[in-house]
């Protein structure tokens, strides 16, 4: 167990650094030099020359890749020029309301999507399975943004019951909470929905009807049980395209998160921000696929005593 | 393709013909739909992106505009028809979706042939890059990647291109790791083919149909983050017409005039939902041309992990 935990532990070290990699490489290649850009059009050749000094540009490519891996490495990106402060300060300052986001998002899509997988699981093929086929379907065809716009019109232009955009109450998370969460819903429905079907066929569930357990009771006690391994999989690895989904639905909502920062950001051309955006976002991927990855051994016992294997 | 659908339709001895199986050819022909307006409907449909006229702003869908003209689906805030912002956007859609997943195949299916075939060091050197794709969200870095460059149809394919391969060579190399081990394969190498052959005779022919079906899959799914992208004013040219800055103007004017963001956001919804339908069907014919062909498409590769179980 200690010897993959290390394994996985290098590899997301190893992500991480490529990761960083990554970035250095694409802002070096955008068009533009960093120095004019920081200054402005106006700026004089002598006042671009001294900050490209400053800033390190005049070195070789090599030893700014190197000075760049290792402020990296201490969290350093720069300073913001569009905030006068330190990149990484504004970017976890942002950090919280990403996190609140995309956790409620979470929670709404596995309670709803362990209910309706579980509803359509039941009958394989029967009604209800027909409809919440086709709800998956046109969940995770529509486009998020689209959504919440929509959801807009509908609960703050025409019924004027939720705030449609910023931070505050309580009800102001429900409108993009609401939206980032429908995908994902639908896929955790389909994943409950096929592991339900599964587990309703094992020696286990004949096991509990004949000694009288009722449908109900099965359902929840055994067939909800064994679905959570594939759900908690599912959404360690929708984690990423979770995030992601975040970036847009916050541009719609205006919600002071990360994903607003970094669209503002990289509209500005504010590299230092997109920089130590892009690997804070990369750095809790990883986090997130490393614990997904272990929590199986807590959740399946199977895995956890090694019969598996 | 008449064949493949037919053949669907009457394999499963157990399926009885109902007289709604026509229905099986919906979604081609919504998709087909689509794929028509985006060729020939700005031919048909007269409207100019640039040109705007104040005195038809917000006109609500089925409003005459001054020139005598009918509105079908409303005028935006400096008067432009959304009847005609709905078909060029189908253009700009259509035309970046097809782009974007032929790149997107051609470089995963090289990749994953090369991978699964050739080399364990390629292997090694493919799933530790795409770990390393894979630790930013895809619409994440089409963000930057778009937004750092000038901006441009070409800039927008690449960018959702850069992640947009790794699907497709995943599945190649589980399909290419099965196929190699094959007597026929076996037969050829000891005949002395070349690999190159043997690559593109007796192993592509296996891929191709799965790749046919992620393509369906994937063109959604880069149509809905091409919107996006310009949903956010990233990427395309402010010139272009495209479903996601129409739906981006309509956010403004969402209590006096919805049809603006209503329209195209709809019919994006369609089109990618058709699409999905689409590609379910191409993939329940081809899972199981797949299992009669090749023995098994170990769970791996279907699952999307494969790369990184790799020995």
């Amino acid at each position: 167990m200690t010897g993959v935990v290390l394994r996985r532990l290098a590899i997301g070290v190893f992500v991480l650094w490529g990761a960083g990699t990554m970035m250095f490489a694409l802002l070096r290649l955008a068009p533009g030099d960093p120095a004019t850009l920081l200054l402005g059009p106006d700026a004089s050749p002598a006042d671009v020359a001294a900050l490209s000094e400053r800033l390190g540009l005049d070195r070789p490519i090599v030893v700014q890749y190197l000075t760049f891996l290792k402020d990296a490495a201490r969290l350093d990106f720069g300073d913001s020029f569009r905030f006068g402060q330190p990149a990484m300060d504004v970017v976890l300052g942002r950090l919280q309301a990403t996190v609140e986001l995309t956790l409620t998002a979470t929670v709404i899509a596995v309670v709803v999507g362990l209910a309706l997988g579980m509803l359509a699981g039941r009958r394989p093929d029967g009604p209800v399975d027909r409809v919440v086929s086709g709800l998956t379907i046109l969940l995770q065809g529509m486009p998020t943004f689209w959504v919440g716009i929509m959801l807009v019109l509908l609960f703050t232009a025409t019924l004027g019951l939720l705030p449609s955009s910023g931070t505050g109450t309580p009800a102001h998370i429900v409108l993009p909470a609401v939206t980032l969460s429908l995908p994902f819903t639908a896929i955790v429905a389909r994943i409950t929905r096929t592991s339900v079907v599964a587990s309703m066929r094992e020696p286990y569930v004949r096991t509990a009807r004949s000694k009288g357990l009722t449908e109900s009771q099965i359902l929840t006690g055994h067939a909800l049980r064994n679905s959570l391994v594939p759900v908690v999989t599912i959404v360690g690895l929708q984690m990423g395209a979770l995030l992601g989904g975040a970036v847009v639905v916050e541009n719609v909502f205006a919600w002071p998160g990360l994903g607003s920062l970094v669209v503002e950001s990289v509209s500005n051309r504010d590299y230092a921000v997109v920089q130590a955006a892009a690997l804070l976002i990369a750095a809790i991927i990883v986090v997130l696929n490393l614990v997904a990855d272990l929590s199986y051994s807590l959740l399946d016992p199977r895995v956890r005593t090694g019969a598996h294997r | 393709m008449t064949g493949a659908i037919t053949d669907l339709a009457e394999t499963p001895p157990v399926v009885r013909r109902r007289w709604w199986g026509f229905l099986r050819w919906w979604p081609a022909a919504v998709v087909g739909l689509y794929v028509l307006v985006a060729l020939v409907g700005p031919l048909l449909v007269d409207y100019d992106p640039v040109a705007t006229g104040l005195t038809d702003r917000l006109l609500p869908p089925g409003a005459t505009t001054h020139d005598g003209g009918v509105a079908l689906l409303g005028t935006d805030p400096l008067g432009r028809d959304i009847f005609g912002q709905v078909v060029y956007g189908a253009r700009t859609s259509v035309t970046i979706g097809a782009l974007t997943v032929a790149l997107s195949a051609l470089v995963g299916v090289t990749v994953g042939v090369v991978a699964g075939y050739f080399g364990r060091a390629v292997d090694a050197t493919l799933s530790r890059s795409v770990d390393i794709l894979l630790a930013f969200p895809g619409i994440v870095l089409a963000i930057i990647v778009a937004g750092l460059f000038d901006r441009s149809i070409t800039v927008v394919v690449i960018a959702l291109a850069l992640t947009g391969w790794i699907p497709f060579a995943r599945m190649t190399r589980a399909m290419a790791l099965t196929v190699r081990d094959r007597e026929w394969v076996a037969a050829a190498r000891v005949m002395g083919v070349p690999r190159r052959t043997i690559v593109t005779r007796h192993v592509l022919p296996f891929v191709l149909g799965p790749v046919v079906a992620l393509a369906a899959t994937d063109f959604g799914l880069v149509v809905l983050a091409e919107a996006g992208l310009s949903f956010l004013g990233i990427g395309l040219p402010p010139t272009s017409v495209s479903w996601g800055q129409t739906i981006a103007t309509g956010k403004e004017y969402l209590s006096t005039a919805w049809w603006i963001s209503a329209f195209p956001g709809l019919v994006l919804a369609l089109l990618v939902v058709h699409v999905g339908l689409l590609g379910d069907q191409f993939n329940s014919y081809f899972h199981r041309t797949g299992r009669r062909g090749a023995r098994s498409t170990s769970r791996r590769g279907s699952t999307g992990r494969g790369v990184e179980g790799s020995p």
